[in-house]
C-alpha cells in the first residue's frame, strides 16, 4: 500500500523531527507522512516517544528541530536556538536554519483541522457526556462574549446542541448524554473522547491509545467504530496504540519506533515480519 | 423544555418575592435597622462574591485580587459623582481637585465597572500567564499596589490622597426608603448578566478550562483569550460591587481595601461552594448577617451577675470566623451548594440541556 502514497494526497507530514529535553533526545530525527483516508498507527515500547511525537504535532511541545506540514501548510518549524545550539544530540541542525520558526498554540492546530484524545482519558469531569461533547463545539463559534451573553446567538445554539446531540447519537451515548462524563464506564468515556474531538469538525484525527485498559472484545468493538468514523466523517486517522491485534487489522501502514528512532515503516505484514521489531519488542540476547 | 419553563417562572416568582419582601422590610423595620443594614450589605457582597466566583469558582483561576478591584471601582464612583458644590471641601488639600465635573449614579456605575475592568485586562497581560498559587500571590501583589497608588500624595488632586472621600450620593440619599431596592436591582441584574454568561457557550468553555486546561485547549479554546475575559468580567462586576459598597459606606478610604477584605470574600465563596451562584448569595446574607449582628455578641465584654463571661472581647468574632473556615475546609469542602444551583436541585444533572431540539 505504501506506492499509492504519491497518488493520494497527503494530510500529515513530520520531516526530520526532534525533540529534545535538555541533554535527552526524545525523537530523533522523525519523518512520517500521513495520507488522505489512511489509518496510520505509530507503534513502539514504552517510552519509545510516541506520545512525544504526537505533541510536537498538536503543539503541547515545541520540537527542537524540524518541520511539520498539515495539507502542505507549515504548522511547525523550529531549528535549534540559544544554549540548545551547543546541546543538540540530533542530526540535521542546519538544515531548516534559514527558516523562520513557527509555532502554533494547540487550540490554533485544532482550529486548523487536528483533533487528538489522550493517552489518559481526559474528560471535563464536571459535565455530563452531553456537555463534554457540547464544549467541542465552541470553537467553531461565530458569537462573541455579548452576543452569547444575551442570547443573540440562540440559532447557533440550538445548532450546536443538535449537533452535539447527533454526535453522540453516532457514537451510541445518546442514551447517557445526561450522565456525568466520569460516572461513564471505561469504554464509553474513550467513545466519548472520540466524539468531543469530533464536534471540533477536524480532518484529522489523532487517537493516543484508544484501546488502553479494555479487554479484547471491547478491542475489536472499537476497531470497527474507528474504520466507521473515519468513513462517515471522512477523517484520516493516525493513532499510537498498543494492542497488536487492532494495529494489524485496521492500519494501512505502521511507523515503528524506538528509543525515538524510527526503525521501520511498512504495510501490517511487512512490520509483522521485521525482525528490527522482532528484536525491539521481545530484546536480542548479547553476542 | 416544558420543565425548563416552569423552573425559570418559579425562580423568577422566587425572586420577586425576594424583592418585595426585601421591600416590604424596610418599610417596616425602618432603613437604620439592623436586618436592613444586612440586606444591603449583603447584597453588594453578593454580588462580589459571585463576581469572584466566575474566576475562582468557574474559570478555575484563583485570583486574590478582588478587593483592589472594588477600591478601583470604589473610588471611580465617588470621584465622578461628588457634586460640583461639594468638591472644593473634600479636596480642601489639593485646592478642589482635578476632576471638575459630575456625572449620574448609574453611569457613574458602569463607568466604575469599565475602569476596573480596564485595570484587570492591564494587571492579566503578564499575571495570566501564571498558574494556581502564582496567580494567586500576583493577584494579591497587584491589589495592594493598586491600594498603595491610590494613597500616593502625587495624585492626590484626583484620589484625596489618603484623605477620606465623601458627600457622594450614597444608598440613603438617592432612594430614601427604598435603599433595599435599589441595591436589590443593581445586584440583581449584574448577577443575572453573569448567570447568562456562565450558562453560555462562554460559560461552558470557563468551566472545560477549570475542570482540564490541556483538554480544554486541545478543544481548541485559546486559554489565554477566555481567562483574560473571564478575569476582566469579573473585575467589571467586582468594580461596580466596590462602587456598590462604596455608596453603602457613605465615606470612603483606601486603607478599608485591605486584603483581608479579598479573604472575607473568599469566605463567603468557599461557604457557598465554588461554582454555585446561588450559594454564593446565600453565603453571602449569612456571612453578612453573622459579622454584622448575630455574632457581634462575640465581640462585646460581657457580664453573667457577677461572673465575666471568658474570651469575650474585641476581636474574638474573627477567631470564631478562622475556627468556622477551617471547619469548612476540612469537612464541609463542597460547602452550601457544591458546584450545583439551587434551582437545578430537584431535577437530574444536565436535564437542562435536555434533548428538546429534536
Amino acid at each position: 500500500m505504501s506506492e499509492n502514497k504519491t497518488n493520494s494526497s497527503n494530510v500529515l507530514r513530520l520531516t526530520d523531527i526532534t525533540m529534545q529535553f535538555g541533554g535527552v533526545v526524545a525523537i530523533n530525527n522523525l519523518s512520517l507522512d500521513v495520507n488522505q483516508g489512511e489509518i496510520v498507527a505509530l507503534i513502539g515500547p514504552n517510552g519509545a516517544g510516541k506520545t512525544t511525537a504526537f505533541n510536537c504535532v498538536t503543539g503541547v511541545y515545541e520540537p527542537t528541530n524540524g518541520m511539520v506540514y498539515f495539507h502542505g501548510k507549515p504548522i511547525v518549524v523550529n531549528h535549534p536556538q540559544g544554549k540548545m545550539v551547543k546541546q543538540y544530540g540530533g542530526i540535521n541542525a542546519d538544515k531548516y536554519k534559514d527558516r523562520k520558526p513557527v509555532v502554533y498554540t494547540p487550540d490554533k492546530i485544532t482550529r486548523m483541522g487536528i483533533a487528538r484524545t489522550f493517552q489518559n482519558i481526559r474528560l471535563f469531569k464536571s459535565q455530563t457526556a452531553f456537555e463534554n461533547v457540547l464544549i467541542g463545539t465552541h470553537l467553531r463559534r461565530t458569537s462573541n462574549f455579548l452576543t452569547a451573553t444575551f442570547r443573540l446567538n440562540a440559532k447557533e445554539e440550538k445548532a450546536m446542541r443538535e449537533k452535539a446531540w447527533n454526535l453522540l447519537e453516532e457514537v451510541g451515548l445518546a442514551d447517557v448524554g445526561n450522565e456525568l462524563a466520569t460516572s461513564l464506564p471505561y469504554g464509553k468515556q474513550r467513545r466519548l473522547e472520540i466524539a468531543r474531538a469530533l464536534a471540533t469538525e477536524p480532518t484529522l484525527l489523532l487517537l493516543d491509545e484508544p484501546a488502553a485498559g479494555m479487554n479484547p472484545q471491547e478491542t475489536d468493538e472499537l476497531g470497527e467504530f474507528i474504520v466507521e468514523i473515519k468513513n462517515k466523517f471522512d477523517l484520516t486517522v493516525f493513532m499510537i496504540e498498543h494492542h497488536m491485534n487492532l494495529v494489524m487489522d485496521i492500519s494501512d501502514r505502521i511507523y515503528v519506533l524506538d528509543f525515538g528512532k524510527q526503525i521501520a515503516e511498512g504495510t501490517p505484514e511487512e512490520i509483522q515480519k521485521n525482525p528490527v521489531v522482532i528484536a525491539a519488542y521481545l530484546g536480542v540476547e548479547e553476542e | 423544555m416544558k420543565k425548563g419553563n416552569l423552573r425559570l417562572i418559579i425562580s423568577l416568582a422566587v425572586v420577586a418575592l425576594l424583592y418585595v419582601g426585601g421591600c416590604l422590610i424596610e418599610q417596616t423595620a425602618g432603613t437604620k435597622s439592623m436586618i436592613v443594614t444586612v440586606l444591603q450589605k449583603g447584597a453588594v457582597y453578593a454580588l462580589i462574591a459571585v463576581s469572584m466566583n466566575l474566576l475562582n469558582g468557574f474559570t478555575g483561576l484563583f485570583s486574590l485580587g478582588q478587593a483592589g478591584f472594588m477600591l478601583v471601582g470604589a473610588y471611580s464612583y465617588a470621584i465622578l459623582t461628588i457634586p460640583m458644590a461639594k468638591r472644593a471641601a473634600v479636596y480642601q488639600y489639593y485646592n478642589g481637585g482635578w476632576v471638575q465635573f459630575t456625572i449620574g449614579v448609574i453611569p457613574a456605575l458602569l463607568v466604575a465597572g469599565v475602569i476596573a475592568a480596564l485595570f484587570a485586562a492591564l494587571i492579566g497581560l503578564p499575571v495570566l500567564r501564571l498558574k494556581g498559587d502564582y496567580l494567586a500571590i500576583a493577584t494579591l501583589g497587584f491589589a495592594e499596589i493598586i491600594r498603595a497608588i491610590v494613597q500616593w500624595d502625587t495624585i492626590g488632586p484626583l484620589t484625596n490622597g489618603s484623605n477620606l472621600l465623601k458627600t457622594y450620593p450614597t444608598l440613603k440619599n438617592i432612594m430614601p426608603g427604598n435603599t433595599v431596592l435599589f441595591t436589590f436591582i443593581i445586584v440583581g441584574i449584574c448577577i443575572g448578566l453573569i448567570l447568562l454568561l456562565i450558562n453560555s457557550t462562554y460559560g461552558r468553555a470557563f468551566k472545560a478550562i477549570r475542570d482540564d486546561e490541556v483538554a480544554a485547549e486541545a478543544m481548541g479554546i485559546n486559554l489565554f483569550h477566555h481567562k483574560q475575559m473571564a478575569f476582566v468580567i469579573s473585575s467589571f462586576f467586582a468594580g461596580i460591587g466596590g462602587a456598590l459598597l462604596a455608596m453603602y459606606q457613605g465615606s470612603l478610604q483606601a486603607n478599608s481595601f485591605k486584603s483581608s477584605m479579598t479573604y472575607e470574600i473568599l469566605l463567603i465563596v468557599v461557604i457557598g461552594g465554588m461554582g454555585s451562584v446561588s450559594g454564593s448569595i446565600m453565603a453571602s446574607f449569612l456571612f453578612i448577617a453573622c459579622s454584622e449582628w448575630w455574632l457581634r455578641f462575640l465581640d462585646a465584654e460581657t457580664m453573667l451577675g457577677d461572673f465575666k463571661v471568658p474570651l469575650l472581647a474585641p476581636g474574638f468574632r474573627m477567631v470564631v470566623f478562622a475556627v468556622v473556615i477551617m471547619v469548612v475546609v476540612l469537612f464541609f469542602r463542597k460547602g452550601i451548594m457544591g458546584d450545583r444551583e439551587l434551582w437545578e436541585l430537584g431535577g437530574r444533572r444536565g436535564a437542562k440541556g435536555g434533548r428538546s431540539v429534536k
